[in-house]
Protein backbone atom coordinates (compact mmCIF):
# COMPACT_ATOMS: atom_id res chain seq x y z
CA UNK A 1 0.00 0.00 0.00
CA UNK A 2 1.27 3.45 -0.88
CA UNK A 3 2.08 5.64 2.08
CA UNK A 4 -0.55 8.25 2.75
CA UNK A 5 0.66 11.71 1.81
CA UNK A 6 -0.42 14.95 3.39
CA UNK A 7 -1.97 17.12 0.66
CA UNK A 8 -1.95 20.89 1.09
CA UNK A 9 -3.46 23.57 -1.13
CA UNK A 10 -1.38 26.76 -1.19
CA UNK A 11 -3.32 29.72 -2.51
CA UNK A 12 -3.15 33.49 -2.68
CA UNK A 13 -6.57 35.03 -2.38
CA UNK A 14 -7.15 38.69 -3.12
CA UNK A 15 -5.40 41.18 -5.30
CA UNK A 16 -1.83 41.62 -4.07
CA UNK A 17 0.74 40.15 -6.41
CA UNK A 18 3.45 39.13 -3.98
CA UNK A 19 3.67 35.35 -4.10
CA UNK A 20 7.24 34.85 -2.94
CA UNK A 21 6.17 33.84 0.56
CA UNK A 22 3.64 31.37 -0.78
CA UNK A 23 6.28 29.83 -3.02
CA UNK A 24 8.80 29.54 -0.18
CA UNK A 25 6.23 27.76 1.95
CA UNK A 26 5.17 25.51 -0.95
CA UNK A 27 8.79 24.51 -1.46
CA UNK A 28 9.32 23.87 2.27
CA UNK A 29 6.25 21.63 2.45
CA UNK A 30 7.46 19.77 -0.63
CA UNK A 31 10.82 19.21 1.05
CA UNK A 32 8.97 17.89 4.08
CA UNK A 33 7.45 15.20 1.86
CA UNK A 34 4.01 16.73 1.39
CA UNK A 35 2.09 17.06 -1.86
CA UNK A 36 1.42 20.73 -2.45
CA UNK A 37 -1.19 21.91 -4.91
CA UNK A 38 -0.19 25.42 -5.91
CA UNK A 39 -2.91 27.55 -7.46
CA UNK A 40 -1.19 30.87 -8.03
CA UNK A 41 -2.27 34.46 -7.69
CA UNK A 42 -5.60 36.26 -7.47
CA UNK A 43 -7.83 33.45 -6.30
CA UNK A 44 -11.32 34.15 -5.05
CA UNK A 45 -12.51 32.29 -1.94
CA UNK A 46 -14.87 30.37 -4.24
CA UNK A 47 -11.97 29.22 -6.44
CA UNK A 48 -9.98 28.16 -3.38
CA UNK A 49 -12.84 26.16 -1.87
CA UNK A 50 -13.51 24.46 -5.19
CA UNK A 51 -9.86 23.50 -5.64
CA UNK A 52 -9.70 22.23 -2.04
CA UNK A 53 -12.70 20.03 -2.75
CA UNK A 54 -11.49 18.60 -6.06
CA UNK A 55 -8.04 17.92 -4.65
CA UNK A 56 -9.37 16.44 -1.38
CA UNK A 57 -6.69 18.26 0.62
CA UNK A 58 -5.96 17.93 4.32
CA UNK A 59 -4.99 21.57 4.74
CA UNK A 60 -5.24 24.93 3.01
CA UNK A 61 -2.48 27.54 3.31
CA UNK A 62 -3.51 31.10 2.49
CA UNK A 63 -1.05 33.91 1.88
CA UNK A 64 -2.46 37.42 2.23
CA UNK A 65 -0.42 40.60 2.25
CA UNK A 66 -3.11 43.04 1.23
CA UNK A 67 -4.80 43.52 4.60
CA UNK A 68 -8.00 41.93 3.36
CA UNK A 69 -7.63 38.82 5.52
CA UNK A 70 -10.58 39.61 7.79
CA UNK A 71 -12.83 39.56 4.74
CA UNK A 72 -11.23 36.70 2.79
CA UNK A 73 -10.42 34.14 5.48
CA UNK A 74 -13.91 33.86 7.05
CA UNK A 75 -15.36 33.45 3.56
CA UNK A 76 -12.96 30.60 2.71
CA UNK A 77 -13.81 28.84 5.99
CA UNK A 78 -17.53 29.30 5.35
CA UNK A 79 -17.27 27.80 1.86
CA UNK A 80 -15.16 24.84 3.02
CA UNK A 81 -17.81 24.11 5.61
CA UNK A 82 -20.62 24.44 3.07
CA UNK A 83 -18.84 21.86 0.92
CA UNK A 84 -18.59 19.41 3.80
CA UNK A 85 -14.89 20.05 4.30
CA UNK A 86 -15.05 21.41 7.85
CA UNK A 87 -12.22 19.01 8.75
CA UNK A 88 -9.73 20.80 6.49
CA UNK A 89 -7.19 22.79 8.53
CA UNK A 90 -6.62 26.39 7.45
CA UNK A 91 -3.27 28.13 7.89
CA UNK A 92 -2.61 31.79 7.19
CA UNK A 93 0.58 33.62 6.33
CA UNK A 94 1.30 37.26 5.59
CA UNK A 95 1.02 40.61 7.29
CA UNK A 96 -1.53 39.95 10.01
CA UNK A 97 -1.87 42.45 12.90
CA UNK A 98 -1.80 40.92 16.37
CA UNK A 99 -5.23 42.29 17.27
CA UNK A 100 -6.81 40.13 14.55
CA UNK A 101 -5.37 36.88 15.91
CA UNK A 102 -8.03 36.08 18.54
CA UNK A 103 -10.84 36.52 16.01
CA UNK A 104 -9.05 34.39 13.40
CA UNK A 105 -8.51 31.57 15.92
CA UNK A 106 -12.11 31.86 16.98
CA UNK A 107 -13.45 31.28 13.47
CA UNK A 108 -11.23 28.22 13.10
CA UNK A 109 -7.84 29.21 11.67
CA UNK A 110 -5.31 26.65 12.91
CA UNK A 111 -2.11 28.69 12.58
CA UNK A 112 -1.02 32.23 11.64
CA UNK A 113 2.51 33.08 10.50
CA UNK A 114 4.06 36.50 9.96
CA UNK A 115 7.40 37.66 8.55
CA UNK A 116 10.31 35.71 9.99
CA UNK A 117 8.27 32.64 10.84
CA UNK A 118 10.27 29.44 10.47
CA UNK A 119 9.17 27.00 7.80
CA UNK A 120 10.10 24.18 10.21
CA UNK A 121 7.42 25.43 12.59
CA UNK A 122 4.85 25.56 9.78
CA UNK A 123 5.69 22.00 8.74
CA UNK A 124 5.52 20.77 12.35
CA UNK A 125 2.18 22.53 12.97
CA UNK A 126 0.62 21.08 9.82
CA UNK A 127 1.83 17.59 10.70
CA UNK A 128 0.54 17.89 14.25
CA UNK A 129 -2.89 19.06 13.11
CA UNK A 130 -3.57 16.22 10.70
CA UNK A 131 -4.45 12.73 11.92
CA UNK A 132 -2.19 10.13 10.34
CA UNK A 133 -4.94 7.66 9.61
CA UNK A 134 -7.43 8.82 7.01
CA UNK B 1 -20.94 -5.43 -1.38
CA UNK B 2 -22.29 -1.97 -2.03
CA UNK B 3 -19.93 0.82 -1.17
CA UNK B 4 -21.72 3.97 -0.16
CA UNK B 5 -18.85 5.99 -1.58
CA UNK B 6 -19.35 4.54 -5.06
CA UNK B 7 -23.10 5.14 -4.82
CA UNK B 8 -22.56 8.75 -3.75
CA UNK B 9 -20.18 9.26 -6.69
CA UNK B 10 -22.79 7.90 -9.09
CA UNK B 11 -25.35 10.25 -7.56
CA UNK B 12 -23.10 13.16 -8.51
CA UNK B 13 -21.63 13.99 -5.09
CA UNK B 14 -18.40 15.87 -5.86
CA UNK B 15 -16.93 15.54 -2.37
CA UNK B 16 -17.48 11.78 -2.51
CA UNK B 17 -15.77 11.75 -5.91
CA UNK B 18 -12.77 13.66 -4.53
CA UNK B 19 -12.53 11.30 -1.57
CA UNK B 20 -12.85 8.19 -3.70
CA UNK B 21 -10.03 9.46 -5.92
CA UNK B 22 -7.83 9.72 -2.80
CA UNK B 23 -8.76 6.20 -1.67
CA UNK B 24 -7.93 4.89 -5.13
CA UNK B 25 -4.69 6.85 -5.29
CA UNK B 26 -3.67 5.45 -1.89
CA UNK B 27 -4.80 1.94 -2.91
CA UNK B 28 -6.94 1.40 0.18
CA UNK B 29 -9.35 -1.51 0.64
CA UNK B 30 -12.28 0.90 0.41
CA UNK B 31 -10.93 2.29 -2.86
CA UNK B 32 -10.50 -1.18 -4.32
CA UNK B 33 -14.02 -2.22 -3.38
CA UNK B 34 -15.49 0.91 -4.94
CA UNK B 35 -13.45 0.36 -8.13
CA UNK B 36 -14.81 -3.19 -8.39
CA UNK B 37 -18.31 -1.83 -8.04
CA UNK B 38 -17.81 0.91 -10.62
CA UNK B 39 -15.96 -1.20 -13.16
CA UNK B 40 -19.02 -2.31 -15.20
CA UNK B 41 -19.77 1.37 -15.85
CA UNK B 42 -16.36 2.11 -17.37
CA UNK B 43 -15.33 2.00 -20.99
CA UNK B 44 -17.47 4.91 -22.18
CA UNK B 45 -15.21 7.96 -21.86
CA UNK B 46 -12.79 9.20 -24.48
CA UNK B 47 -9.37 9.21 -22.80
CA UNK B 48 -7.12 11.89 -24.25
CA UNK B 49 -3.45 11.93 -23.27
CA UNK B 50 -1.38 15.12 -23.44
CA UNK B 51 2.38 14.73 -23.20
CA UNK B 52 5.52 16.61 -24.18
CA UNK B 53 8.63 18.24 -22.77
CA UNK B 54 8.39 20.56 -19.74
CA UNK B 55 7.43 24.10 -20.73
CA UNK B 56 5.82 23.28 -24.06
CA UNK B 57 2.49 24.52 -22.71
CA UNK B 58 0.67 21.29 -21.94
CA UNK B 59 -1.37 22.70 -19.05
CA UNK B 60 -2.46 25.80 -20.97
CA UNK B 61 -3.45 23.62 -23.89
CA UNK B 62 -5.43 21.28 -21.64
CA UNK B 63 -7.21 24.34 -20.23
CA UNK B 64 -8.24 25.46 -23.72
CA UNK B 65 -9.23 21.96 -24.81
CA UNK B 66 -11.47 21.62 -21.78
CA UNK B 67 -13.09 25.00 -22.50
CA UNK B 68 -13.81 23.80 -26.03
CA UNK B 69 -15.30 20.46 -24.97
CA UNK B 70 -17.43 22.28 -22.40
CA UNK B 71 -18.88 24.49 -25.13
CA UNK B 72 -20.02 21.27 -26.80
CA UNK B 73 -21.75 20.32 -23.55
CA UNK B 74 -19.49 17.43 -22.63
CA UNK B 75 -18.39 16.81 -19.04
CA UNK B 76 -14.62 17.01 -18.73
CA UNK B 77 -12.29 15.50 -16.12
CA UNK B 78 -8.63 16.39 -16.01
CA UNK B 79 -5.90 14.37 -14.32
CA UNK B 80 -2.71 16.43 -14.19
CA UNK B 81 0.40 14.51 -13.17
CA UNK B 82 3.51 16.27 -11.88
CA UNK B 83 6.70 14.67 -10.55
CA UNK B 84 7.36 13.70 -6.94
CA UNK B 85 10.76 14.48 -5.48
CA UNK B 86 12.96 11.37 -5.57
CA UNK B 87 14.52 12.49 -2.29
CA UNK B 88 11.65 13.54 -0.05
CA UNK B 89 8.61 12.12 -1.85
CA UNK B 90 7.06 15.57 -1.73
CA UNK B 91 5.73 17.43 -4.76
CA UNK B 92 4.56 20.81 -5.93
CA UNK B 93 1.64 20.29 -8.28
CA UNK B 94 1.27 23.47 -10.28
CA UNK B 95 -0.86 22.60 -13.28
CA UNK B 96 -3.97 24.26 -11.87
CA UNK B 97 -2.25 27.65 -12.20
CA UNK B 98 -2.88 27.46 -15.97
CA UNK B 99 -6.43 26.17 -15.68
CA UNK B 100 -8.21 29.17 -14.20
CA UNK B 101 -10.76 29.39 -17.03
CA UNK B 102 -12.33 26.18 -15.80
CA UNK B 103 -13.10 27.24 -12.27
CA UNK B 104 -16.69 27.59 -11.18
CA UNK B 105 -17.90 25.13 -13.81
CA UNK B 106 -19.63 22.08 -12.33
CA UNK B 107 -19.04 20.18 -15.57
CA UNK B 108 -15.29 20.16 -15.00
CA UNK B 109 -13.29 18.30 -12.37
CA UNK B 110 -9.55 18.85 -12.12
CA UNK B 111 -7.38 16.55 -10.04
CA UNK B 112 -3.63 17.00 -9.56
CA UNK B 113 -1.58 13.90 -8.98
CA UNK B 114 2.01 13.33 -7.93
CA UNK B 115 3.92 10.64 -9.82
CA UNK B 116 5.02 9.01 -6.51
CA UNK B 117 8.11 7.33 -7.88
CA UNK B 118 6.54 5.96 -11.05
CA UNK B 119 8.79 6.53 -14.05
CA UNK B 120 6.66 6.25 -17.18
CA UNK B 121 5.22 9.78 -17.04
CA UNK B 122 2.12 8.77 -15.08
CA UNK B 123 1.49 7.60 -11.53
CA UNK B 124 0.64 3.99 -10.70
CA UNK B 125 -2.99 4.80 -9.96
CA UNK B 126 -3.63 7.15 -12.91
CA UNK B 127 -5.44 4.47 -14.90
CA UNK B 128 -7.69 3.64 -11.95
CA UNK B 129 -8.47 7.30 -11.36
CA UNK B 130 -9.44 7.62 -15.02
CA UNK B 131 -11.78 4.67 -14.51
CA UNK B 132 -13.47 6.47 -11.62
CA UNK B 133 -14.08 9.56 -13.77
CA UNK B 134 -15.28 7.34 -16.62
CA UNK B 135 -17.80 5.59 -14.37
CA UNK B 136 -18.87 8.91 -12.86
CA UNK B 137 -20.09 10.00 -16.29
CA UNK B 138 -17.33 12.28 -17.55
CA UNK B 139 -17.37 11.91 -21.34
CA UNK B 140 -13.90 13.36 -21.81
CA UNK B 141 -10.98 12.46 -19.53
CA UNK B 142 -7.83 14.46 -20.30
CA UNK B 143 -4.65 13.07 -18.78
CA UNK B 144 -1.66 15.38 -18.68
CA UNK B 145 1.63 13.58 -18.07
CA UNK B 146 4.66 14.91 -16.23
CA UNK B 147 6.94 16.95 -18.45
CA UNK B 148 8.20 14.08 -20.56
CA UNK B 149 11.58 13.42 -22.09
CA UNK B 150 12.06 10.66 -24.59
CA UNK B 151 10.78 7.52 -22.95
CA UNK B 152 7.75 8.47 -20.87
CA UNK B 153 5.39 6.60 -23.12
CA UNK B 154 2.95 4.96 -20.65
CA UNK B 155 0.30 7.42 -21.73
CA UNK B 156 -0.01 5.69 -25.12
CA UNK B 157 -1.06 2.53 -23.31
CA UNK B 158 -3.74 4.34 -21.33
CA UNK B 159 -5.22 6.93 -23.69
CA UNK B 160 -7.33 6.44 -26.79
CA UNK B 161 -5.81 9.53 -28.37
CA UNK B 162 -2.34 10.77 -27.51
CA UNK B 163 -1.31 14.37 -28.20
CA UNK B 164 2.42 15.04 -28.21
CA UNK B 165 3.05 18.74 -27.64
CA UNK B 166 6.13 20.38 -29.10
CA UNK B 167 7.23 23.98 -29.12
CA UNK B 168 9.48 25.81 -31.60
CA UNK B 169 13.19 25.73 -30.91
CA UNK B 170 13.44 22.49 -28.99
CA UNK B 171 15.40 20.30 -31.36
CA UNK B 172 16.37 19.53 -34.91
CA UNK B 173 15.39 16.81 -37.34
CA UNK B 174 17.62 14.26 -35.61
CA UNK B 175 15.50 14.58 -32.47
CA UNK B 176 12.50 14.01 -34.66
CA UNK B 177 13.66 10.65 -36.04
CA UNK B 178 14.62 9.20 -32.66
CA UNK B 179 12.38 6.55 -31.23
CA UNK B 180 10.16 7.24 -28.27
CA UNK B 181 7.79 10.01 -27.54
CA UNK B 182 7.15 11.27 -31.08
CA UNK B 183 6.32 7.73 -32.14
CA UNK B 184 3.38 7.51 -29.76
CA UNK B 185 1.69 10.63 -31.12
CA UNK B 186 -1.74 10.24 -32.64
CA UNK B 187 -1.73 14.00 -33.09
CA UNK B 188 1.32 16.26 -33.07
CA UNK B 189 0.78 19.71 -31.65
CA UNK B 190 3.17 22.60 -32.20
CA UNK B 191 2.16 24.91 -29.40
CA UNK B 192 3.44 28.49 -29.03
CA UNK B 193 3.08 28.68 -32.80
CA UNK B 194 3.41 32.47 -32.68
CA UNK B 195 7.08 32.08 -31.77
CA UNK B 196 9.95 32.21 -34.24
CA UNK B 197 11.19 28.86 -35.53
CA UNK B 198 7.76 27.35 -35.99
CA UNK B 199 8.43 26.64 -39.70
CA UNK B 200 11.57 24.61 -39.04
CA UNK B 201 9.86 22.64 -36.26
CA UNK B 202 7.01 21.88 -38.60
CA UNK B 203 9.41 20.89 -41.36
CA UNK B 204 11.30 18.54 -39.02
CA UNK B 205 8.11 16.86 -37.82
CA UNK B 206 6.77 16.57 -41.36
CA UNK B 207 9.93 14.92 -42.62
CA UNK B 208 9.78 12.57 -39.66
CA UNK B 209 6.25 11.56 -40.64
CA UNK B 210 7.27 11.06 -44.26
CA UNK B 211 10.20 8.87 -43.28
CA UNK B 212 8.06 6.77 -41.00
CA UNK B 213 6.76 3.46 -42.23
CA UNK B 214 3.07 3.45 -41.66
CA UNK B 215 2.43 1.13 -38.75
CA UNK B 216 -0.69 0.33 -36.85
CA UNK B 217 0.00 1.36 -33.29
CA UNK B 218 -2.27 -0.71 -31.16
CA UNK B 219 -1.08 -3.71 -29.31
CA UNK B 220 0.65 -2.60 -26.19
CA UNK B 221 1.50 -5.65 -24.25
CA UNK B 222 4.11 -6.51 -21.64
CA UNK B 223 5.53 -3.02 -21.82
CA UNK B 224 6.22 -3.29 -25.50
CA UNK B 225 4.53 -1.67 -28.39
CA UNK B 226 3.77 -4.42 -30.83
CA UNK B 227 3.17 -3.17 -34.30
CA UNK B 228 1.41 -4.76 -37.20
CA UNK B 229 2.55 -4.01 -40.72
CA UNK B 230 0.04 -1.83 -42.46
CA UNK B 231 -1.85 -4.12 -44.75
CA UNK B 232 -5.41 -3.14 -44.09
CA UNK B 233 -6.71 -1.78 -47.36
CA UNK B 234 -10.19 -0.99 -46.06
CA UNK B 235 -9.54 0.98 -42.89
CA UNK B 236 -6.41 2.79 -44.00
CA UNK B 237 -3.82 3.87 -41.50
CA UNK B 238 -3.85 6.90 -39.30
CA UNK B 239 -1.23 9.45 -40.24
CA UNK B 240 -0.73 11.82 -37.30
CA UNK B 241 -1.77 15.32 -38.31
CA UNK B 242 0.25 18.34 -37.20
CA UNK B 243 -1.78 21.04 -35.46
CA UNK B 244 -0.41 24.49 -34.70
CA UNK B 245 -1.80 26.20 -31.62
CA UNK B 246 -1.32 29.27 -29.47
CA UNK B 247 -2.85 28.17 -26.18
CA UNK B 248 -3.36 31.56 -24.45
CA UNK B 249 -5.57 33.01 -27.19
CA UNK B 250 -7.05 29.71 -28.33
CA UNK B 251 -5.95 29.93 -31.94
CA UNK B 252 -5.72 26.59 -33.69
CA UNK B 253 -7.95 25.00 -31.05
CA UNK B 254 -10.98 24.34 -33.30
CA UNK B 255 -8.70 22.49 -35.73
CA UNK B 256 -7.12 20.52 -32.88
CA UNK B 257 -10.48 19.47 -31.45
CA UNK B 258 -11.56 18.48 -34.95
CA UNK B 259 -8.45 16.31 -35.30
CA UNK B 260 -9.19 14.66 -31.93
CA UNK B 261 -12.75 13.89 -33.01
CA UNK B 262 -11.53 12.59 -36.35
CA UNK B 263 -9.11 10.29 -34.54
CA UNK B 264 -11.92 8.97 -32.32
CA UNK B 265 -13.97 8.24 -35.46
CA UNK B 266 -10.99 6.50 -37.02
CA UNK B 267 -10.50 4.35 -33.91
CA UNK B 268 -14.14 3.33 -33.88
CA UNK B 269 -14.35 2.58 -37.59
CA UNK B 270 -11.10 0.67 -37.82
CA UNK B 271 -11.82 -1.41 -34.74
CA UNK B 272 -8.76 0.00 -32.98
CA UNK B 273 -10.92 1.44 -30.20
CA UNK B 274 -11.94 -2.05 -29.14
CA UNK B 275 -8.47 -3.47 -29.67
CA UNK B 276 -6.81 -0.73 -27.63
CA UNK B 277 -9.38 -1.16 -24.87
CA UNK B 278 -8.72 -4.88 -24.75
CA UNK B 279 -4.95 -4.45 -24.82
CA UNK B 280 -5.13 -1.95 -21.99
CA UNK B 281 -7.28 -4.21 -19.82
CA UNK B 282 -5.01 -7.15 -20.58
CA UNK B 283 -1.93 -5.19 -19.52
CA UNK B 284 -3.74 -4.06 -16.37
CA UNK B 285 -4.76 -7.62 -15.56
CA UNK B 286 -1.23 -8.80 -16.16
CA UNK B 287 0.15 -6.26 -13.71
CA UNK B 288 -2.44 -7.23 -11.11
CA UNK B 289 -1.58 -10.90 -11.59
CA UNK B 290 2.10 -10.22 -11.01
CA UNK B 291 1.46 -8.12 -7.90
CA UNK B 292 -0.89 -10.72 -6.45
CA UNK B 293 1.37 -13.69 -7.12
CA UNK B 294 4.38 -11.93 -5.65
CA UNK B 295 2.36 -10.99 -2.57
CA UNK B 296 1.15 -14.60 -2.16
CA UNK B 297 4.65 -15.96 -2.58
CA UNK B 298 6.06 -13.55 -0.01
CA UNK B 299 3.26 -14.35 2.42
CA UNK B 300 4.37 -18.00 2.52
CA UNK B 301 8.05 -17.24 2.76
CA UNK B 302 9.57 -16.58 6.17
CA UNK B 303 12.16 -13.85 6.44
CA UNK B 304 14.80 -16.34 7.67
CA UNK B 305 14.19 -18.70 4.74
CA UNK B 306 14.47 -15.75 2.35
CA UNK B 307 17.72 -14.63 3.96
CA UNK B 308 19.25 -18.13 3.79
CA UNK B 309 18.22 -18.34 0.12
CA UNK B 310 19.85 -14.99 -0.64
CA UNK B 311 22.95 -16.12 1.28
CA UNK B 312 23.31 -19.22 -0.86
CA UNK B 313 23.09 -17.05 -3.97
CA UNK B 314 25.57 -14.57 -2.55
CA UNK B 315 28.10 -17.33 -1.75
CA UNK B 316 27.69 -18.59 -5.32
CA UNK B 317 26.44 -22.01 -4.15
CA UNK B 318 23.44 -21.81 -6.41
CA UNK B 319 22.20 -19.50 -9.14
CA UNK B 320 19.21 -17.22 -8.49
CA UNK B 321 17.12 -19.34 -10.85
CA UNK B 322 18.00 -22.59 -9.03
CA UNK B 323 17.21 -21.06 -5.65
CA UNK B 324 13.88 -19.79 -6.89
CA UNK B 325 12.97 -23.22 -8.28
CA UNK B 326 13.71 -24.70 -4.86
CA UNK B 327 11.63 -22.11 -3.03
CA UNK B 328 8.72 -22.71 -5.38
CA UNK B 329 8.93 -26.46 -4.65
CA UNK B 330 8.66 -25.70 -0.93
CA UNK B 331 5.45 -23.69 -1.41
CA UNK B 332 2.26 -25.28 -0.10
CA UNK B 333 -0.10 -26.20 -2.90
Amino acid sequence: MTERKIRVLVAKPGLDGHDRGAKVVARALRDAGMEVIYTGLRQTPEMIAEAALQEDVDAVGLSILSGAHMALVPRVLELLKANGQQGVKVFLGGIIPDEDLPRLKEIGVTGVYGPGASTDDIVADIRASIPLVA
Amino acid sequence: MNSSLAQAVLAGDRLALARLLSRVENDTAEGRAALDELFPLTGRAHLIGVTGAPGTGKSSLVNQLAVFFRQQGQKVAIIAVDPSSPFTGGAVLGDRVRMKDLQGDAGVFIRSMASRGSLGGLATATAQMAQVFDAAGFEIVIIETVGAGQSEVDIARLAHTTLVVEAPGLGDDIQAIKAGILEIADILVINKADRPGVESTERALKSMLELAHPVQRIFLHHGQMMTLAGEEPTAGLWIPPICKTVAPDGSGLPELVQAIEKHADYLRQSGDWIRRDRARLEAEFDLLLQETLVAQFRAHLTESRLQSAIASIHSRQASPREVLAKLLEEMPR
